[in-house]
């Protein structure tokens, strides 16, 4: 477990969030902030991560676990170190996509909701991520991979394997 | 081709640039309205264009500007929704994308006639890359002087930010929006107050859709009478339709309001037919919460008259045997689509969205799920059916916001155009056979 603290860097850009807001309306950026820390401390947010965001907007920790626990990006307990969300709402159903879902659940012996003994594979289902004209699709990290094959989603997990591609997104999209 | 007011330069090589962008004559509007100094004009030409909110309820724009409540020394701010949560609907998406400083552009125009010294447009927060894309937009705005202090010398002052969600459907809700930006849960707030008068930390707000600001863009360079000039009736302009499915050509598409939905399904223009030579079943015109009709319905209305892409023609008929135009997402259906199946779908996903504020919305999106999902898997009976009438009509209008509604309406709908489906899934259960299960596996660790 990394430490529950951010880099000087970091915290530059989180001040600069908070200055968006009206005095006293800096609650605003707890949404922002928790993404950042997401993608820092591997992926998700564990109750450290979560009182450690309290304390940097002078909030109570719970006011940070009503939130969080309301948005779906935010993962409550650990992942692996490649999120796989795949859409499975109204057209990416109507396009194939169960089979997708299916085929990635067999590759890596896991359902959705589940993590491989490795470590490194998650799957989730998600809703529609607005890609619906090139469904069926799968996002992980920011990157959507549209217009999904089975072949496409296999040469996607090796190219994951290989690299130790991470979905810690925000670390690099956000503050680069 | 039809008259395109928004997506005519789509095409121009580097229009997502501040460059290009400039060069086709961006920007133009907003060294018209700086220069012009009379923000109520604007709003009286948003009026007369007849422009209607683009997000799905098509709410008349200009009016709502002019609610806007104007307290001495109290600050007021546009906010823009950019949430796009609608299943169906990704148009908001590809205009960001393609050609975001007709957003921004949009939202100076826009924030300048309201009033407003700080904006803020509202991104979902699976759309990131596409918020890196307007904060490098914002960025050059910001550098060509089209942001911050004494814009252009104007004496005016604007910020603009992007702020971004964290997954979560009734965050498209304008209240829900309003609480997010606070920081806070997505819980819709109960109206009135309207966010024309309590909105963004209590003060006068305005909320629009992506497609809505955009559109102010045309109005302002060419008048309200030219915008009003194009489409039909109290559709005027022009509309960005994502179309899906089982479609040849799916995509995101310009129409001119009064295009008509035969044409757009089956012409090469837009759609280019059913995909696979299948034919028509069903379309969904106006992203998942809107009725669904079955072909003959969408093609022509009970009267028997074409059905126009318009938010008349579409709602011609009323529920009985019409829709919406909504936020434009239509999905196509082919032959081979499962009705009951594609319903549980969208209940699975209303269930999943409910924010539980409202017990009708919270426990009836779910009994919705559960009974769908029983009859789906040959389970079901005829009361079952009749059930899921009642459930339905026990959420609609019952409910804090109109999620609601929208969970009702796909449920309603389909019932009332496939019930011979559904009794079929009762009556002869072992003729489904395109019921999959997830596989099951162990000795995995729960995430
Ligand atoms: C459950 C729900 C989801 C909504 N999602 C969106 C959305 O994603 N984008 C949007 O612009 N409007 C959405 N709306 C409509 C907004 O509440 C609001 O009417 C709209 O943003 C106003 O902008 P407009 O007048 O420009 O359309 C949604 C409404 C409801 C009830
Ligand atoms: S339905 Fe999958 S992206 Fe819209």
């Amino acid at each position: 477990m990394k430490n529950i603290e951010f880099s000087e860097e970091t915290l530059k850009t989180i001040r600069e969030i908070i200055n968006r807001y009206p005095e006293g309306k800096h609650k605003s950026a707890l949404i922002p902030i928790l993404h950042i820390a997401q993608s820092e401390f591997e992926g998700w947010l564990s109750p450290e991560a979560m009182s450690y965001v309290a304390e940097i907007l002078n909030i109570e920790p719970v006011e940070v676990f009503e939130v969080a626990s309301f948005y779906s990006m935010f993962n409550l307990k650990p992942v692996g170190k490649c999120v796989i969300e795949v859409c499975h709402t109204s057209s990416c159903w109507l396009m194939g996509a169960e089979d997708v879902i299916n085929h990635i659940g067999k590759r890596l012996g896991i359902k959705p909701g589940q993590t491989t003994s490795d470590g490194l594979f998650t799957l989730k289902t998600v809703e529609c991520l607005g890609s619906c004209g090139t469904a069926p699709m799968l996002m992980v990290g920011a990157d959507f991979y549209e217009n999904l094959t089975l072949e496409k989603v296999d040469t996607l997990i090796d190219a994951c394997k290989s690299s130790g591609k991470s979905s810690s997104y925000l670390v690099d999209k956000m503050l680069g | 081709m039809g008259k395109k007011l928004l997506l005519q330069n789509i095409d121009v090589p580097g229009i997502n640039t501040y460059e290009v962008y400039r060069k086709t004559g961006g920007y133009k509007s907003v060294e018209k309205v700086l220069e012009q100094k009379n923000p109520d004009a604007i709003v009286e030409e948003v009026k007369k264009s007849g422009l209607r909110g683009r997000g799905g309820a098509g709410f008349p724009t200009g009016m709502k500007w002019s609610f806007l409540a104007k307290p001495e020394g109290v600050a007021r701010y546009l906010v823009c929704n950019a949430d796009e949560s609608e299943p169906g609907t990704f148009k908001d998406r590809y205009l960001m994308e393609k050609i975001p400083h007709l957003l921004i552009e949009g939202m100076i125009t826009s924030s300048y006639a309201l009033g407003a010294n700080t904006s803020f447009i509202y991104i979902r927060g699976e759309y990131f890359y596409v918020l890196r894309i307007l904060e490098k937009a914002i960025k050059e705005a910001y550098e060509n002087g089209w942001l911050g202090k004494n814009i252009k010398g104007s004496g005016y002052n604007l910020d603009l930010y992007v702020q971004v969600g964290a997954g979560a459907y009734i965050c498209g809700e304008e209240t829900a929006l309003l609480e997010s930006l606070e920081g806070k849960r997505g819980n819709p707030r109960i109206k009135p107050p309207f966010p024309a008068v309590a909105g963004l930390y209590g003060c006068p707000t305005v909320v629009n859709n992506v497609e809505t600001i955009a559109a102010v863009v045309p109005i302002v360079n060419d008048g309200g009478d030219a915008y009003a000039a194009v489409g039909v009736e109290r559709s005027t302009g022009t509309k960005l339709i994502s179309a899906s499915g089982h479609i040849n050509k799916p995509g995101v598409y310009e129409i001119e309001m009064g295009v008509p939905v035969e044409e757009f399904i089956y012409s090469d223009e837009y759609c280019g037919g059913i995909k696979n030579g299948k034919k028509l079943k069903a379309v969904v015109a106006g992203g998942s919460s809107v009725p669904i009709l079955p072909a003959d319905l969408i093609l022509k209305t009970a009267a028997g008259n074409p059905r126009l892409m318009t938010y008349e023609s579409l709602a011609d008929g009323g529920f009985a045997t019409g829709t919406m135009l909504g936020s434009g997402g239509f999905i196509v259906m082919d032959e081979t689509t499962s009705i009951v199946k594609n319903l549980w779908n969208f209940s699975r996903f209303y269930h999943h969205e409910s924010c539980g504020q409202c017990s009708p919305c919270r426990e009836g999106t779910g009994w919705m799920e559960k009974i769908l999902h029983k009859i789906l898997h040959g389970h079901g009976t005829i009361k079952d059916i009749d059930l899921l009438w009642d459930i339905q009509s026990k959420i609609e209008g019952k409910t804090i916001c109109p999620l609601g509604d929208a969970a009702a309406w796909p449920v309603a709908s389909a019932i009332r155009h496939f019930r011979k489906e559904f009794e079929e899934y009762v009556n002869n259960p072992e003729s489904i056979q395109d019921v999959k299960h997830y596989f099951n596996v162990h000795n995995v660790a729960e995430a």
